[in-house]
């Protein structure tokens, strides 16, 4: 077919990807009401989270822009953009993780109710998947220093990339199904 | 193998010429800003019954723009836009049935 | 900035045995892969096989008390998941492995160290599922693992769970290579109406596989995280829904029913135009049907769930989606049929259990029919009928086809071939005894006999009874037809008679090269012209219209100028295997709820991705190998 094996290789997992993601999303839709008389969605900070899900949007723009960069060859401005991707990344990890706290503290327990394991389970594997995204950015940020990472190996940027976009696209569907929508049908 | 300054290399398989500027990748993302500013006011006014519609018809728009232009699939062989496409088109149908045999099964047996 | 010395001296050198354990085992050649998988598969065959013997001794008479309720149920759980999960699935991607490179022209693999990876994962999975037995017991809630009996800590589901996962691991990485293999790797010349069926229906298995996996990780996660943390996905208590397990569930679990089908009907539809000396009839009609079941699969699951709560909307469409998917099933059948029908036949062994693929899945494919009628089934549901009916795809289906793979392929990997007459007496008593066996589980189901129950209630009456022990009876044939295959198997290896390059008259490309394959598969790439292009290259029409054999050495593949040519083959490597040990810890630790374990696990896993990263690339002819890259594998792992 006459493209690149690994992007044809990440294209078709990011495929299986979206059932992996809807399964969590509709186990949790279905469990909206299940609060089991605990806490439900009222709990959401939505002006907190509309910071953090930003910061990971913008973050999308810095990983278009790294991997621009590498095409040209320019490793030192790829850096640059791959260490303010991982950075946003890392800001959007924190504030999923004080959000967490926050939402413990009120009430919202994991092991309480439907509503509550859907949730974490559902927020709590896309942050893994942030979390790897971040491990491979910092990874090609070293490589490139050491050499490993050539300027014609953009594909490699590319790459790392796609497996970004996908997380940050992913996001804008949780951000909207999971928490701006019950926000306004639940409440 | 050595290089130390780096070369303009350009891979004419993946490279049909038209892909965007840093620019254009700037303007999509004030473009995503926007959308993303009037999705979370919603929030904060009423919309009405229109609100769920607008935020889904958002969030589709965010969507096609980051995979469109971030991942390139405009630019991009088909195959790859196919092989997110039946993923995705898998994801929705099945899951949106699931949840319509729930909700009309909880509705029609008391 | 970038310097070149540091890739040549990498992290650790690269292995270069070329026999011997490390060889094996540093592998990533898809062949000795292959082989792996099959040398594992008949392994656990085996241990799945003597599970069956525990339940149907203990089923012989009615109240029998041989073996305890609890040992009984772990036996028929295991023994499902065994059968599915470590059978026939890993020895569909044996087949996958050996041949499908072969098939289309290529010298591997599009990733070999994945391929590895994948060996690994699947080897590592089955040995922690079977570390349960020692370990308070293996699972015992059903291979189904119905909720909330699953999430009860009495049936010891979180080994499933995590074991399932990590097989799930293993055929993603898989699905994803081939996937990428069959796409991107064909020879020139070979399009996707030129490919051998067998690889059609590896890549719409691949496809199924990528696409229904995630649904049941899902439900795994889900489960895993009710039995281990005490999350509530499936507590009907607190409010949560045991159907939506079953929706996951049966989400993968219908395509899954057509990931084992459809390579054994890729595999027949190999072997029946050979041994009858004629094409498969409507080639396009068995690729598209094959296609079309892959699809419509994915639109049937809800008929595993006629007796639970989805209503009669539901019910009536997912029968109506059932019967129609019978309507491509029965499209390859006949197109089957037809191939033998005036073909010059010959009944060697590998033909007969295609033979027998075809008679005993229609069978099985009736009494599926049986199933879409919502009534009927709900008289059917837990009962042996439903046993005998999937024993009848899946056993007389999926098996026989893969066997007679196995009876086919193995000059091929070999050489040698396998001795006739023990095949034809291993064919025989294997039919007699499938059917001695699940033949009689129609009537005792239709009689009331449920499922997973670990006696035989006497009150079923006498005749339940006789049909029990006829099935019991059956299996000590099975047993010692089994024997039979497993002596000619260690004997054919050993001093089988020599094969020759083309022992079958065969029409695909993988018997271009000598058997057995040499390293590289091809001396030089092959050039496809025609479907069935081997055949084509061994045979002409004259001008009367008659198949008339072309001379030895006319045919374009005897260009002998490859000499100095450098085949570049990918090179061993240590990684996959050091990497994929983490599963253990990883695995343990979720099973525990350790999180030292995991992290270890986790940190294990890291390291050896990173060692599969930084190790040296070969010759460095080649700036960007063509080898799995980080996002891959790190993403698949993190699943």
């Amino acid at each position: 077919m006459g493209v690149d094996h690994r992007k044809l290789g990440m294209w078709a997992f990011l495929g299986s990807e979206f059932l992996f993601f809807g399964g969590f999303v509709t186990a949790y839709l279905l469990y909206l009401e299940s609060t089991a008389g605990g806490v439900g969605v009222e709990v959401f900070d939505i002006p907190f989270t509309s910071i953090s899900s930003f910061v990971l949007l913008m973050s999308s723009l810095t990983m278009v822009l790294a991997h621009h960069a590498h095409t040209r060859g320019d490793l030192r401005r790829m850096r640059l953009w791959i260490l303010a991707t991982a950075g946003q990344g890392m800001v959007f990890l924190g504030g999923q993780v004080y959000e967490f706290n926050v939402f413990y503290r009120e009430g919202l327990v994991l092991t309480d109710s439907p509503f509550a394991s859907a949730f974490y389970v559902l927020t709590g594997f896309h942050g893994v998947h942030v979390f790897i995204g971040i491990l491979m950015l910092l990874s090609i940020f070293v490589f490139s220093l050491i050499g490993k990472i050539k300027p014609n190996q953009h594909l490699k940027t590319e790459m790392i990339g796609l497996y970004w976009h996908f997380v940050d696209i992913i996001w804008v569907v949780i951000f909207t199904v999971v928490y701006l929508i019950p926000e306004i049908a639940v409440l | 193998m050595s290089s130390t300054q780096a070369p303009e290399h350009t891979d004419p398989a993946e490279d049909h010429g038209n892909h965007p500027t840093p620019r254009k990748y700037v303007h999509i993302a004030i473009v995503l800003a926007v959308l993303t500013a009037l999705e979370v006011s919603t929030y904060f006014f009423d919309f009405g019954v229109i609100a769920i519609p607008l935020l889904i018809v958002l969030m589709i728009v965010k969507f096609l723009y980051v995979a469109g232009w971030f991942m390139h699939l405009k630019f991009d062989s088909r195959t790859y836009s196919r092989l997110m496409y039946t993923g995705l088109f898998f994801a929705l149908g099945l899951y949106i049935l699931v949840v319509v045999i729930t909700l009309f099964d909880s509705a029609w047996t008391p | 900035m970038a310097s070149s010395t540091v890739e040549t001296k990498g992290f650790k050198g690269r292995p270069k045995g070329e026999s011997g354990l490390s060889a094996w085992i540093t592998t990533t050649d898809h062949k000795k892969i292959g082989i792996m998988y099959f040398v594992t598969v008949l392994v656990f065959f085996f241990l799945g096989g003597a599970e069956s013997g525990v339940i149907r001794a203990q089923l012989a008479q009615a109240e029998m008390d041989l073996v305890t309720a609890e040992i009984y149920n772990q036996v028929f759980t295991m023994h499902g998941i065994t059968m599915v999960f470590l059978v026939v699935m890993p020895l569909s991607a044996a087949f996958f492995n050996y041949l499908v490179p072969l098939m289309i022209g290529a010298r591997d693999v599009a990733f070999p160290r994945l391929n590895a990876f994948s060996y690994w994962v699947y080897l590592f999975g089955g040995i922690f599922l079977y570390s349960s037995f020692f370990l308070g017991g293996a699972p015992s809630g059903g291979w189904t693992g119905y909720a909330p009996l699953a999430s009860d800590a009495v049936s010891n589901m979180a080994f499933y769970a995590v074991g399932l996962n990590i097989l799930g691991v293993s055929s993603l990485a898989a699905a994803v290579n081939f996937i990428v293999t069959i796409l991107n790797m064909r020879a020139p010349g070979m399009t996707f109406m030129r490919m051998p069926v067998f690889v059609w229906m590896s890549l719409v298995t691949n496809f199924l596989l990528l696409f229904a996996l995630p649904p049941i990780a899902v439900a795994l996660f889900m489960l895993n995280a009710d039995t281990v943390v005490g999350a509530q996905f499936f507590e009907p208590a607190s409010g949560g829904d045991p159907i939506l397990w079953q929706h996951l569930f049966w989400l993968f679990g219908h395509p899954e029913v057509y990931i084992m089908i459809l390579p054994a009907m890729g595999i027949v539809s190999e072997i029946l135009p050979t041994g009858s000396r004629k094409p498969l009839f409507g080639y396009a009609a068995v690729v598209f049907a094959g296609a079309a079941i892959g699809f419509i699969g994915f639109g049937v699951w809800a008929h595993h769930m006629f007796t639970s709560a989805i209503g009669p909307v539901a019910r009536s469409a997912f029968a109506l989606t059932t019967m129609f998917i019978a309507v491509p099933t029965g499209i390859k059948i006949f197109n089957w049929v037809f191939t033998m029908w005036g073909g010059k036949l010959r009944f060697h062994t590998p033909m007969l259990f295609s033979i027998g693929f075809v008679s005993m899945f229609t069978i099985g494919g009736l009494s599926g029919v049986t199933h879409a009628i919502v009534p009927h089934n709900a008289q059917q549901h837990d009962t042996y009928y439903v046993v005998a009916h999937f024993h009848y795809v899946l056993f007389g289906g999926a098996l026989f086809g893969l066997i007679a793979g196995i009876y086919y392929w193995f000059p091929k990997v070999t050489g040698k071939l396998m001795d006739e007459k023990l095949g034809k007496v291993h064919f025989w008593t294997w039919l007699l005894g499938f059917n001695l066996t699940f033949g009689p589980m129609h009537m005792s189901g239709l009689l009331g006999q449920p499922r997973r129950t670990a006696v035989l209630p006497g009150e079923l009456g006498g005749t339940v009874e006789l049909y029990n022990l006829l099935s019991t009876l059956g299996v000590v044939v099975l047993i010692g037809s089994a024997l039979v295959f497993l002596f000619n198997l260690i004997r054919s290896i050993k001093a089988g008679q020599a094969a020759g390059d083309d022992p079958w008259d065969a029409r695909t490309l993988e018997w271009i090269t000598p058997s057995p394959t040499p390293s590289h598969n091809f001396d030089a790439i092959p050039t496809v012209t025609h479907r069935d292009e081997f055949w084509h290259r061994k045979y002409a029409e004259d001008d009367a219209g008659k198949v008339v054999r072309v001379p030895a050495g006319a045919s374009e593949d005897h260009d002998t100028d490859h000499e100095g040519e450098h085949i570049h083959m990918p090179d061993p490597s240590y990684w996959p295997l050091v990497q994929t040990l983490g599963v253990f810890p990883l695995g343990y630790g979720l099973v525990y709820l350790n999180f030292w374990l995991i992290g270890i696990g986790v940190l294990w896993m890291v390291i050896g991705l990173y060692g599969w990263i930084i190790e040296p690339l070969a010759e460095g002819d080649d700036d960007e190998p063509e080898d799995a890259h980080t996002p891959t594998g790190a993403a698949a792992a993190a699943h």
